[in-house]
């Protein structure tokens, strides 16, 4: 008897009362709680089956001996993991890859930054810049290389070509254990270097231009604005490109491949080409995965690192 | 001039703060030394590009004189013949095509559906599938190479557009960034909609979408380039020359020529082709993308 005045008063009508704040969504009433579900399930098979389950398979490999020529497969307990951690090749090509990660981050970052400096100053030259710098990033791997490794030919090479007509003898560049690092980076960071340009240069851009104008009324030279507003304003954008250069400079593989082999003597190889030679070319699955694994904990270390030293800054 | 065509086209926020500060023509003296570090920058960075092509047009027999000259009084196109001759780079280009279509199609499709039902409704396990996915962003693909390649040897992929295709759509990074854009993007078009009697896929297909076109760009642009540039994955996916892509067959199939640098050029002017046109097509798509991706991110 009550009931029937009573139902309808807890319940507000819709109109009147704006939706279940952070929880969404289907206002017609009772939505059947699984709808998300069908929009997340196509990627979710694909996720699992084509990154997850490698990914749980490859650990399970890192404890067999299997070999990708096939044969009997036997448990080998940890003796993977014990013959990456202590093997000399493999600290060496750890080193080879965090080398070329300090060498290419701070230019890839600073390279960068000058040229969008560059760009966003000579304003007439928009669209010739924008082409010039970013234009080598949608190159393929192999294009680059075949470019750079001619360039760099120490006897027929444009480069030292160049550099004789002035007398001057130039490097063996990819050749020589002294040089084969630096000639890889130079080459990488003309490569690359446009994705954190645009990044910079899009991030000059949003810098409202009244603050400029405000800064030049007040006396402020050319130099002056940049080193006093767009420098101190770019900041987070500098921390971001930071990350992702370090996370991307970590995983190099293609283009060191393909110019020097790893070589010479081994001075390039980075982990990726080692545990490639050791599951493509030694045929050892276990000990290649055992090596990937060891390799992804520590790119998953740093990136965690720098998140959390990124959130930091953000929030001070 | 290039500046001023692209001012009155570009509708976002940026276009209005732009123009105040173009208009500040301070530092008289400074512009030429600007100008002329600008333009030799630019030249540097397009010096690889130019001396590829100066090579490609050489005869053969000129292209190791020394000192290396820029220009010859032989220009001939028979390099490029050799190479198109040769029937590989055509192939290579289509395998790259196929591939990269496939790839970009399904990432698209498969983390647009994922990021809306994220980003719009609520099911059980939601906060940890969520999790999970993201986790993935922190897997560098790289190291599953291993695993990977068995599991297309199992499933007879190998040699295939499909095997080259399937392991690259996973791009847990893009349903982040596709989710935080759907995030952003206010309920009440969609409400509007619901009340006009539209079910999900409809109101994704019509009010979402269309709101999202310049995520959605960023994204389709990144994934094709990333796909038609891969290298390490069809390498070792696809032992048939014949089912290359681009860049593997440019990789391992030109060195086989011995040294003929006319033709090594050729192929790479001809393979850095396709992208460059791209490029240039869609560049303020590019750098817009770029510039959304990189504020939000």
């Amino acid at each position: 008897m009550t009931q029937r005045t009573h139902v309808p008063a807890p319940r507000t009508p819709p109109e009147a009362v704006p939706p279940a704040p952070r929880d969404l969504v289907d206002v017609r009433g009772g939505p059947p709680a699984w709808t998300g579900l069908w929009f997340v399930l196509p990627f979710l098979a694909f996720y699992v089956l084509f990154l997850l389950w490698p990914a749980v398979v490859g650990l399970g490999y890192t404890f067999t001996d299997r070999s990708l020529a096939g044969g009997p497969v036997s448990f080998v307990g940890v003796d993977n993991w014990r013959e990456s951690l202590t093997d000399p090749a493999l600290h060496a090509s750890l080193w080879n890859t965090l080398w070329f990660t300090l060498l290419s981050v701070p230019l890839m970052v600073l390279l960068a930054l000058g040229l969008a400096l560059l760009t966003d100053h000579a304003r007439r030259l928009g669209w010739f810049l924008r082409f010039s710098f970013f234009a080598p990033f949608v190159l393929p791997v192999t294009v680059m290389t075949l470019i750079w490794g001619w360039m760099y030919n120490p006897s027929l090479g444009l480069f030292n070509g160049t550099l004789g007509r002035f007398g001057i003898e130039g490097p063996e560049w990819l050749f020589s254990e002294d040089t084969a690092m630096f000639s890889v980076v130079i080459a990488t960071a003309w490569w690359q270097v446009g994705f954190n340009y645009l990044l910079y240069l899009a991030a000059m851009r949003s810098i409202p231009g009244d603050v400029y104008e405000a800064a030049a009324i007040d006396g402020a030279g050319a130099w002056q604005r940049v080193g006093r507003i767009t420098l101190p304003m770019l900041t987070r954008t500098t921390a971001l490109i930071t990350v992702l250069q370090l996370i991307g400079s970590l995983r190099v593989f293609e283009q060191i491949y393909l110019m020097t082999m790893g070589g010479p003597n081994f001075s390039t190889r980075t982990v990726i080409q080692y545990v490639y030679d050791s599951g493509f070319v030694g045929l050892r699955i276990g000990l290649a995965s055992s090596m990937a694994y060891i390799f992804m904990a520590l790119i998953i270390v740093a990136s965690i690192a720098q998140f959390r030293l990124f959130t930091r800054k953000e929030e001070a | 001039m290039a500046t001023t065509t692209e001012a009155p086209s570009a509708p976002n926020a940026d276009a209005a703060t732009r123009a105040p500060v173009r208009g500040r023509r301070r530092f008289p003296v400074g512009a030429a030394a600007l100008y002329t570090v600008a333009v030799l920058a630019a030249l540097a960075w397009l010096t690889p590009l130019l001396w590829a092509f100066a090579t490609s047009v050489k005869p053969e027999g000129e292209t190791t004189a020394m000192p290396p000259a820029w220009l010859t009084s032989n220009l001939t196109w028979e390099a490029y013949a050799l190479v198109l001759g040769g029937g590989g780079i055509v192939r290579w280009t289509v395998n790259s095509l196929i591939t990269t279509v496939i790839v970009t199609a399904l990432t698209l499709v498969l983390c647009v559906l994922a990021a809306y039902g994220f980003s719009r409704f609520d099911f059980r396990g939601r906060p940890w599938l969520f999790a999970l996915v993201i986790g993935g962003i922190l897997i560098p693909p790289q190291v599953l190479i291993v695993p990977q390649f068995v599991l297309m040897t199992q499933m007879g992929l190998v040699d295939t557009y499909w095997g080259i295709a399937l392991p690259q759509v996973v791009a847990p990074v893009f349903v982040f960034v596709l989710k935080r854009f759907f995030d952003a993007i206010p309920r009440d078009y969609e409400d509007a909609a619901r009340l006009d009697g539209a079910g999900p896929v409809r109101i994704l297909w019509n009010v979402v979408l269309p709101l999202s076109r310049p995520v959605l760009t960023a994204v389709g642009i990144f994934t094709f380039i990333g796909a038609w540039n891969n290298f390490l994955w069809p390498f070792i996916v696809v032992n048939d020359p014949q089912m290359m892509t681009l860049p593997v067959g440019l990789g391992t199939v030109t060195g086989g020529y011995g040294i003929q640098y006319a033709r090594d050029m050729a192929s790479a002017v001809l393979g850095a082709f396709p992208l460059l046109i791209v490029f240039l097509l869609f560049q303020r798509h590019v750098v817009t993308g770029v510039a959304g991706a990189g504020i939000k991110g």
